[in-house]
This record gives C-alpha cells, structure tokens and sequence, in this order.
C-alpha cells in the first residue's frame, strides 16, 4: 500500500513539474533534496478558526485546514489529479445514483483509541444537520432522505435522526437520496462527511475545543489567536501516511508578516504570498516558490434574459467580445502573474477538466473579433457595461478588460461599479443587469460538473447569465443518471462544447496558488483547493 | 485628598455609563450582518441563519440587545464571541501580551525622551540640542508602518540579530524591538516637551535661588528643575499610556503580536460586537485609572498644587 502511494506520488510530481513548464513559469522540482527527519515536524500559516473545531463547522481555511487533517471521511480527492479515492470506504455501490451502500474497511480507529465504525458515521451525520447544533455547513446534508426533519425550512427540528440513513452492521450503512445525484460520492470527500467518536455526543462543546477525529494528525493544542499543534497519528490507517510527525499552524493577521517569516526560515509553508511581495518572491524563493492553478475561475456572464442579447446570431457578438480580451497581458500585468489565463470553463486540477474546449475563442485575435461582432449584427448601442463590486479589488482588471475590448473592437466598454459585494449580488441575483457582470466560481469539490451544472443548468443557483439550453440540459441530465463518477465526468465535457458554441459566460483566468516554503522543508505539494499536502511535506534533517 | 478621589471615582460612573452605551450603538450600526458574514461571499442556509441569530441573542430588536448587554454587563457577564468562546477569555489573553509591549514602549520613551529633552534644554542652541531637534523631528515625520518594515529589513533580514516577527508574545526580549517603534514618536513628543519645560523653567526665580543657596548642581537639577517641569510631559505621558494600552493594530501586525490591537482588528473584520464592545469596556477603564493617577501626580511634582 506504502509503495503505492509512493509511486503515485512520482508521478503526480512530474505532473506538477510539466504543468509549471508549459506555462512558463520556474520548475518547482523543490530545492536541493537533503535527508528526511521523520521526526520532524513544521509550520504553517494560518489564521484563528471561526467556529468550534467540529467536522462541519467550518467554512473559512482557518478552521477547515486544521479540521481536514484531524477528521478523514469515506473518501478524499487525489491532490494530484483530482480523483476520488477511497479512505475510510472500502467501497460505495450503487446502481441507480440515489440509494448507496457504503462497505467501510475495519482496522481504521479513533485517536482516543475507540473503532470507526457504520453508527460513527450516521450519528455524525444526524448531528451536524440538525439546525439545533448551529453548524455552518449543516446544509450539505440536504440530499439526503428525512433532512427536511432535523432541518426544516423554519422552526424546530421534528427529529434527530435522519431517515435515509440507516445502519446495517458495524462496517455497513445505507444512504437513500431524495431523488438521483451521481456526483454524491464526490460530495461526500468534503469534512463536513467526516465520522464522530461517541465521546464526543457527551459534550459537543469540549470536544469542539479538544477535538478527537480519525485523521491523520491527532490535536495537541489550541492557543487562541496564536496556534494549533497536531501530531501525527501513528495509527492511522489512511492511504496518506504523514511523513512528518506533526504541524504548528500559526496564526498570522497579516500576510506581510507570514511572508517575512517564511523568507527567513521561522515559517515552513506559506498559504498565499500577500500581494505587495508578488512581484519579487519568485526571486526571493527562487525553488522554492510555489505557482499553480487553483480550483477556481474568474468570468464575465452576459444578461442573456435582455432582449438585446437574445437571439442566435448573437453568440456570435460574444464569442468576438471573448476574442478581444488580451488574458496574457492582461493577467501578467494588471494581475502581476497571479492569474492563469483560461481557455475552458472549468478549472484545471478538477477531474474531468479538459485544455481549451474555448478553443480559438478564448485567444485574443483583434481581427477575427471585429468579424465576428459584425456578422452578428454588432453590440446594442455599440457600448457595453460591466458589472463588478467595487469591495473586491476587481476595479484594475475590469478596466484593463474594457480597454483591451475597446482598442481590439472599437466597441464603447466601461466598469459599473457597485459599492460592495451584496448590492453587486442582489442585482445579478434577481436578474436587473443589462450588459455584462463579472461573476467567478469557486469549486466545492474537484468535479468538472460543479463547474458546469451549477452554474450553466437551467434554473441553477449560480446562473447568473440566466442561460438555458436544451441541448446542455440534456447532456447533464444524462450525466447525472450515470452510475460511475468517470461516466458523469465524460458527458459533462460533452455539455460543455456546448458552452463554446454558445458563449453565456467569457472564461478569463483561473486563480493561482501563489506560496513558498522554507528550507527547513521539500516536498511541498498544493491541491486544487489551495491547500498543502500536509501529510507529505518532508521536514530535513538539520 | 480622599474626598478629590470620591469625586472623581464617582464622575467616572457616567463616562464608562456613556462610552459603552456609544460603543455598543456604534459596533450595531456597522454594516452588514455579522451571522450572515460567517458564511462569506456565500448565501447563508436560511434555517441555519436564523439559529444563529438566536443563539447570539441577535433575533430581538436592537434596544433588547441593549438592555440584554448592559444587564450582563453588570454581573460581569461580557458575552460570547461569534465561535462560542467568552469574551473575557479573549480579553484575558490578548491584554497581558499588550501590558508587557505597552510598558515597554513606555519606558523606552520616558527614559530616552526625557534624557534627550532634559540635555537639549540644558545646551540650548549647541550642537546637542540641534541633532537632537533633527533626530525629534525626523521621528515625528516616519509614518509607524514604515519605521517598523524598516526596523524588520534592517534588523531582521539583513543583520539578522532577530526573527522578522514576534515568536511568543510574552517573551520581553522579543517585544523590544516593536516596543522602539511603538514609543518612538511619542519619544519625540516626550523630548520636545521637556526641553521647552526646562528651557523656560531655567530662567525662574526659584532656580536663581536655588543656585545662590550653594546647592550642588545635581541637586538643583535634579530635584528642583526637573520635577517642576515634569508637569505638562506626565500630562502628555497620562494619555498616551492610554493609548498604549489600547493596542497598536498596526505595528503589532506588522510584528505578528498577539495583543489587543490584534483581537480587536480580527473582531472588527468578523463584525462581532460583543467583543468590541468588552475591549472598549476595559479601555474606557484603563484610560479613566490613568487620567486620575495624573491628576494625582501633579500634586506630587508641585506642592503648589493641593487637591481639596
């Protein structure tokens, strides 16, 4: 199993190496390799966890990086590629997408020494849905069969159970879905999944504070507002063995601070280099300087529910608009390299991401987007507005798009600013914008169709462009029926060439992981999420 | 004496009264939802909102809360934050670290600036008295932040004789050199002050005689001097050991210490007005027990002065 994982691990390094050389960035092969401390242990930065440490009651990085490494579920992803693998589940079946039989494998305990069992998990589950235990992510729970009673829309929980889960023996339960999700598996890799011991339903509020999970770290201790210590579990039974013996997130309120400790060895890993030290870590780090995309993109939507963007031709007009957008400069400039340009609508590092399904409408071609435009009839009024909230740092790339159009095209493009983040929302939310609106995504879990159903499906949540097409419609519908992940991941990237014949949303650039880390350590890997690979992170011998 | 303190301790009842009841209006007219701001950029579940807000108490009108808050309060019931933790745990965690830097600073700018100010009035118009207006001023004219990155370059990343940023924030060794930048502009303020005291006080009356009694120079400085124009620096020094206390949000970002400027910037950001409201609470005191230890200072700098 050891040596496995180990070759697993060669290979997603070459990976990483290759992906850093084709966009042109230094090789991050790591600095000078030195001999292994196994007993090692190293720090990171981090900030002081919002809420009780408790599997799903965390939804900011401070709180859920600890928790990922103190709690493991049925399943995570691959950091490397995005797959699921099966951590805790010896296996998932299913054969029509909504009722599962989850098989867990024996031998994996809790770090008070208690066994993971089926009732660890359903007792969780039951737990943290519940609106009476006020947990923030009690909401992901809601596919699930009787979530309406311990969760109701409004009033008091009527149950403390849910009714589609439903244990068998000690290594099996049964999960019954309110109607298919072939995709559920993948949900369930996300912390909020993650198994209870019995000890801590006699105090919920202790064990937020001392938590006791089945992860691959164990808890140390919590010094409000200054660290967290974890030590590795030397029990553990995941398929992602550490490989140091412990982690020391420390807290930092200012990224400035984190960086300066990082470049003089007093921090080990970095989680973002703070925006005024972009320009020069490449060269303050130099190996050690960490640059890959991010599961997550940055687009500009249409309001395709005006009337001046209805209509076929009019596809045309935007996929011109796309066309005049110049992302290299634009993303090596104004966002000083910590942006990728994209050519698809689904970021990289997720499973089922596929390079350049925008083809050549996501390259910049100032010609062929004056064609374009004028084949489908031109832009209404020949001037368009972008929406954007003036709260989030957008204002430079906005206008730096708007220029980039406006010399390219001769098309009239100015920002629209919007005080903050929820006027700008409540306007894209209820439909009122008339132009264009910067809208992005942020994966909740490394599946290509949660970069596309969620936001492209018709009446989904996130479709601010407010698109509807039957033929992407049908594609997810199919996709959604599959019974293998694989299956539902291929019929996505069918739905969307969809999009590239369409054009509701202009792709513009993924976001990057932009860190470092120190010499004290090597092997320091980032996942689509952003997060370090704590558990394979080499601490060297000193 | 005692009847002057009574009177004092007694008028002090309506400020902290009036300071917390501003605080608290102040931190609910902010804007935005402080549950809805848990979930971030994304729309919060509605049921789970909703239990929330109760918990928090944050479900009933405004004046409620109030009247909730204010009736804690007086049982010493601080609240809790937005994580379930109590406020005056917070407090109690992030307040000793900002005692150790704040008397640090302090002392760094009582012992350097009075020193400096005391021979700058001495040697008017010499050559000390001029680098030391040159120094003064260039001090008051470097902006916090910048002293502090220059501080962190210099000391830190070049000559590397530290860590760029506080270790452990309760380490007096560690805190020095945040504390140099923290006291170096009041240092300044103090400097400049007691130079202009001395300068003026030198030339009067008091001064003459004490000097045609034949007491030694020491003594006459010391003792007569000094003390007599000490008056307006402890003015200076009352408050600004009350600001001190209140946390430097920058410099102690800057330096990574976990003191009270930091809880409170990390509070504000979250929107949470409880623990605002507890760390105005206890500065409000600080600062009133450091404007009557002033006012009893003067009596003891001047025996002119006499409280009744």
């Amino acid at each position: 199993m050891r040596g496995a994982s180990q070759a697993k691990w060669v290979v997603a390094a070459v990976a990483v190496a290759l992906a850093a050389t084709a966009c042109g960035s230094s090789s991050s092969n790591g600095a000078s390799d030195g001999p292994v401390n196994a007993q090692g242990t190293f720090s990171y930065q981090s900030s002081e966890p919002q809420n009780p440490l408790q599997p799903a009651n965390a939804m900011e990085v401070g709180g859920g990086r600890v928790l990922k490494n103190l709690f493991k579920g049925l399943v995570d992803y691959d950091p490397a590629t995005g797959k699921l693998r099966n951590q805790v589940a010896d296996k998932i079946e299913t054969t029509d997408a909504q009722n599962y039989t989850v098989t867990l494998k024996s031998g994996w305990t809790f770090h008070d020494g208690t066994p993971v069992t089926a009732q660890s998990f359903v007792d969780a589950w039951n737990w943290s849905a519940n609106t009476k235990n006020n947990q923030i992510n009690s909401d992901w729970f809601s596919d699930i069969q009787g979530y309406d009673a311990v969760h109701p829309a409004s009033g008091a929980p009527t149950a403390d159970t849910m009714s589609g889960l439903k244990v068998v023996d000690d290594t099996h339960f049964t999960i019954a879905l309110t109607g298919p999700v072939s995709y559920f598996e993948y949900k369930l890799g996300y912390t909020a999944f993650s198994p209870l011991p019995k000890v801590f339903f006699t105090d919920p509020a202790k064990y937020g504070q001392s938590p006791i999970g089945n992860g691959p770290y164990k808890f140390v201790s919590w010094e409000h507002n200054k660290a967290i210590t974890v030590a590795a579990y030397d029990k553990y039974e995941g398929v992602d063995k550490p490989k140091n013996s412990g982690i020391v997130f420390k807290n930092y309120s200012q990224s400035e601070a984190a960086y300066k400790d990082l470049v003089s060895d007093n921090l080990d890993v970095l989680d973002q280099v703070d925006p005024s030290d972009l320009a020069s870590y490449k060269s303050d780090l130099g190996d050690r300087a960490v640059d890959q995309p991010q599961g997550a993109i940055q687009n500009i939507s249409f309001s395709l529910y005006q009337d001046s963007w209805k209509g076929q031709d009019k596809a045309k007009v935007r996929q011109g608009l796309s066309m005049a957008i110049d992302r290299d400069t634009i993303t090596k400039t104004v966002l000083n390299g910590s942006r990728q340009a994209a050519n698809s609508w689904v970021a990289p590092g997720a499973m089922g991401y596929k390079d350049n399904t925008c083809g050549e409408a996501c390259t910049y071609d100032p010609a062929k987007a004056k064609q374009l435009i004028a084949e489908g009839g031109g832009v209404p009024g020949n001037k368009i507005t972008v929406l954007y909230n003036a709260d989030g740092g957008h204002k430079e790339w906005v206008d730096a798009v708007c220029n980039s159009i406006r010399q390219a095209t001769g098309v009239e493009c100015v920002g629209d600013p919007k005080p903050d983040f929820k006027s700008a929302r409540d306007l894209v939310k209820n439909k009122k914008v008339d132009g264009l609106m910067r809208t992005g995504w942020v994966q909740d879990y490394p599946l290509n169709a949660n970069f596309l159903r969620d936001v492209y499906g018709t009446g989904a949540a996130a479709n601010d462009a407010g698109y509807s097409s039957p033929e992407f419609d049908k594609l997810a519908a199919e996709a959604d029926k599959a019974t293998t992940v694989e299956k539902t991941a291929e019929l996505y990237q069918q739905a969307e060439e969809q999009l590239a014949k369409d054009m509701p949303a202009i792709p513009l650039w993924y976001y990057k992981t932009t860190a470092g880390y120190s010499k004290n350590v090597q092997n320091v890997k980032y996942d689509s999420f952003g997060d370090p690979v704590f558990t394979q992170v080499e601490v060297k011998q000193k | 004496m005692g009847r002057f303190v009574a009177r004092r301790l007694l008028q002090m009842i309506p400020v902290f009264l009036g300071t917390v009841t501003i605080i608290f209006f102040m931190t609910r007219m902010l804007p935005g939802d402080p549950a809805a701001a848990m979930w971030g950029d994304k729309a919060a579940d509605p049921a789970q909102l909703a239990a929330f807000k109760h918990r928090m108490g944050l479900d009933v009108s405004t004046g409620q809360q109030y009247l909730d808050y204010m009736g804690n309060l007086l049982t010493g019931n601080f609240g809790e934050t937005m994580a379930g933790r109590k406020v005056i745990d917070v407090i109690g965690e992030a307040l000793p670290v900002t005692i150790r830097l704040a008397l640090l600073a302090f002392v760094f700018e009582v012992v350097v600036g009075v020193t400096i100010g005391l021979f700058s009035g001495l040697r008017r118009g010499k050559a000390f008295d001029k680098t030391a207006l040159v120094f003064t001023l260039l001090l008051i004219s470097i902006p916090v932040p910048v002293l502090g990155f220059i501080f962190q370059n210099v000391f830190a990343i070049q000559l590397k004789w530290i860590t760029p940023t506080v270790q452990d924030s309760m380490n007096l060794g560690q805190l020095m050199l945040p504390a140099i930048v923290l006291g170096s502009i009041s240092l300044a303020y103090v400097a400049r002050l007691t130079r202009t005291s001395i300068a003026e006080n030198i030339k009067s009356d008091y001064m003459r005689t004490a000097i045609a009694k034949g007491l030694p120079r020491r003594k006459v400085i010391g003792t007569h001097l000094l003390r007599n124009s000490m008056i307006p620096v402890v003015t200076f020094l009352g408050t600004d050991l009350g600001a001190l206390m209140g946390g430097a949000i920058v410099t102690e970002g800057i330096f990574n210490v976990k003191g009270v400027g930091n809880a409170l910037y990390h509070a504000i950001n979250l929107n949470e007005g409880a623990t605002v409201s507890g760390f105005v609470v206890v500065l409000v005191l600080v600062y009133l027990a450091a404007s009557l230890i002033v006012d009893l200072l003067y009596a003891v700098l001047d025996p002119r002065i006499r409280y009744a």
